[in-house]
């Protein structure tokens, strides 16, 4: 067995393992890689369905090219979407143009917020990654969160041998991370072996493209000729630049990102 | 690039002796810094302290963290070298932290033990190793860390070796390799020492890479536990993933605990068709006769691979600061089995670090002790002894919704 079928057999086992426990689940989509090959790996787990909601948390400020592929995988893969905006602060004018923490906490965390607590699930599928960013990689593969969304880092339920914190008391929900031990190049050398769709700004128009997709407005694209997967591949193995350096969340502080997961950002 | 698996391993040692600091010298000489990485690391630590890098802000990333100084929980980080992948688990040195420290080190493959040039061996450096070699855990790489603090005198190493020697030899576990080493000044990391010429064997990149990926237990018998068993078009499908050796279609199975008996129909996998999955791989099957088969149930092909008993042997490390009274009924859950159970008879209390037996035929195990007890469980289940299949030879004891404590089968 090679080290990506490793990775998707684990997957697969903590994706099984929590829709056990939990069953009132959900996967949080967010259209980019991370999530729809999360996705891929769920249609596998359940060979071919997916038996839960899938939830976009959508800020209204997502590329064009987000929602239209959003779209067209919800009809191919016959998907139970849930999109979820928080339309109140939208309404006010609510934009990065505020403060970018404000921003992400009101239309990314609040909105999910919101969307659990209408829905009522008890357990969260991310795509998230340890070698993403340094607070991530202290993350568990079952990571529970309080009822005022915070996550008590430094109190983390031990996690031994494939055996997860069960059940969540009422007021809590657990965030299921079947990703977390991917870096990013297994993510792109999977999605080549498997042929994941994945949405076109990934890929170098006229020299540029997006490493790292979100809100138009806060990711930058990177120089690159990457126009297929494989020189992507070959950039990645070659590049020295870490990951999410063109979103400008995690550049305004060292801190931030701790700040955002504490209060329960994605 | 290479196709080797990546290699997880565990850095585990006393508070202070330097793990985080190995970690960044392991990065920083072998350019697996991002410039932006260096960067954020230059102004964090220029803003803490007087301009000097501080290594062990790779790892540690909370605030916490780098206010005080020391890692609170584990963290992943990956490097490579010429020859593989590597998965760096940072365990925390802190009493208060062992349970992310063994979150981290059930996770790994190998374990890189460091040990302090000048303090010798601490309480945390026993508990660690004792817990590792709990584990299972065989490759071991001891390094001796802060030589540039004794001088990097060879006497000065050569006794310190011994004692850790003899005390690792007295917990079973048999160390591939002693490096002398300032993790600070970056001796004999990735780059053979100047200071230490008198030293001949391996840097501590060399010895990491000549250390084995587990073997896959393919060719072990059958052990393959229902995970859950879904409906879909249909069809009953159970789920699970192969814990040990090989299964076929047709194969005749027995389904544990119990009597019963079916054959492989067919092997499902989403958009595959096989007639064979090994161990490691999460699979469906169909069965030929529609026996009822749910979650716990564990197959396969000779009954001698397992166990069946509702009494279990075992050494458990407990790992709540609510101590464990032995009137109490608590969760068990071993592989995709989960019963309750009580703890029948407390053998031995044992001091995680000094090993030193507190109590015999106790009533109560405390946070962080080891307890040699015997467990009685709700039901019969299927296992192994921890040193035939680990996977079906450990457990966990759950109190509400948490792990409180996790054991191997003797």
């Amino acid at each position: 067995m090679d080290h990506l079928d490793k990775l998707e057999n684990n997957s697969i086992y903590i994706i099984r393992e929590a829709y056990n426990q939990f069953q009132k689940v959900a996967a949080l989509w967010s259209i980019g890689k991370d999530s729809t090959t999360l996705l891929h790996l769920i249609r596998k787990a359940f060979l071919g369905e997916v038996p839960f909601p899938v939830v976009h948390i959508d800020t209204g400020y997502k590329f064009k090219e987000i929602y239209d592929f959003r779209d067209e995988y919800t009809k191919k893969w016959n998907l139970k979407l849930i999109v979820h905006r928080n339309e109140e602060a939208i309404r006010c004018g609510m934009g990065p143009h505020k403060s970018k923490l404000e921003c992400c906490t009101q239309l990314k965390t609040n909105a999910l917020k919101d969307a659990i607590n209408k829905y009522g699930f008890r357990a969260l599928y991310l795509g998230i990654r340890r070698d993403e960013h340094g607070i991530r990689a202290k993350e568990r593969v079952f990571s529970p969160r309080d009822e005022d969304f915070e996550w008590d880092y430094k109190n983390q339920p031990p996690e031994l041998w494939d055996q997860y914190k069960s059940k969540a008391k009422e007021e809590e929900h657990l965030r299921v991370h079947p990703l977390l031990g991917w870096t990013e190049v297994d993510i792109w050398r999977y999605i080549k072996k498997e042929e994941i769709p994945v949405v076109s700004l990934y890929f170098a128009k006229n020299g540029k493209r997006f490493r790292s997709i979100g809100c138009e407005p806060c990711v930058d694209p990177i120089d690159s000729d990457a126009d297929t997967l494989d020189k992507m591949i070959r950039e990645l193995e070659e590049t020295d630049i870490s990951e999410r350096s063109g979103r400008s969340q995690d550049k305004e502080s060292d801190y931030m990102m701790q700040k955002l997961r504490a209060l329960g950002y994605m | 690039m290479n196709d080797k698996n990546p290699l997880n391993f565990v850095l585990v040692g006393h508070i202070d002796h330097g793990k985080s600091t190995l970690i960044g010298r392991l990065f920083y000489d072998t350019n697996s810094l991002p410039p932006d990485k260096i960067a954020e690391l230059k102004k964090a630590s220029e803003e803490r302290m007087d301009g000097e890098m501080e290594f062990a802000f790779i790892m540690d990333h909370l605030r916490e963290e780098r206010e005080q100084g020391i890692t609170i929980d584990t963290a992943h980080t990956f490097f490579h070298t010429d020859k593989r992948e590597y998965v760096i688990i940072d365990a925390p040195g802190h009493i208060e932290f062992v349970k992310n420290m063994l979150t981290g080190a059930s996770q790994a493959e190998a374990a890189l033990l460091i040990v302090d040039a000048e303090e010798g061996v601490g309480e945390q450096t026993k508990r660690h190793a004792n817990l590792v070699s709990m584990l299972g855990l065989e490759q071991i790489i001891v390094v001796i860390n802060k030589m540039d603090i004794v001088n990097y005198e060879e006497t000065h190493f050569n006794i310190l070796k011994d004692k850790v020697h003899e005390f690792l030899n007295s917990i079973n576990l048999d160390p591939d390799y002693y490096i002398p080493i300032s993790a600070l000044k970056g001796d004999n990391v990735a780059k053979h020492s100047e200071k230490m010429k008198w030293y001949k064997g391996m840097t501590v990149l060399e010895s990491l890479d000549s250390l084995e990926n587990d073997v896959s237990l393919e060719n072990k018998g059958l052990i393959f536990p229902i995970q859950d068993v879904y409906k879909i078009s249909g069809k009953r499908i159970a789920v699970g993933r192969i814990e040990s050796g090989v299964l076929r279609t047709g194969m005749k199975v027995k389904i544990l605990p119990g009597t019963g008996e079916t054959s492989v129909k067919s092997i499902e996998k989403f958009n595959e068709s096989t007639d064979e999955a090994v161990a490691g791989e999460s699979i469906g099957i169909i069965t030929n006769d529609p026996v009822f088969l749910e979650r716990g149930n564990v197959l396969c092909v000779e009954e001698k691979e397992l166990t069946i008993d509702d009494k279990i042997s075992s050494s458990l490390i407990w790992l709540s600061k609510e101590a464990f009274n032995k009137d109490e009924k608590i969760g068990f859950r071993l592989a995709t089995q989960e019963t309750k159970a009580n703890i029948t008879e407390i053998r031995e209390r044992v001091d995680s670090s000094s090993l030193e037996v507190l109590e015999e035929k106790a009533s109560s195990i405390n946070n962080l002790e080891i307890g040699e007890v015997e467990i009685k469980t709700k039901k019969p289940l299927a296992f192994t002894k921890f040193v035939d299949v680990k996977e079906m030879g450990r457990f966990v004891l759950v109190r509400g919704n948490d792990v409180v404590a996790g054991g191997i089968i003797l």
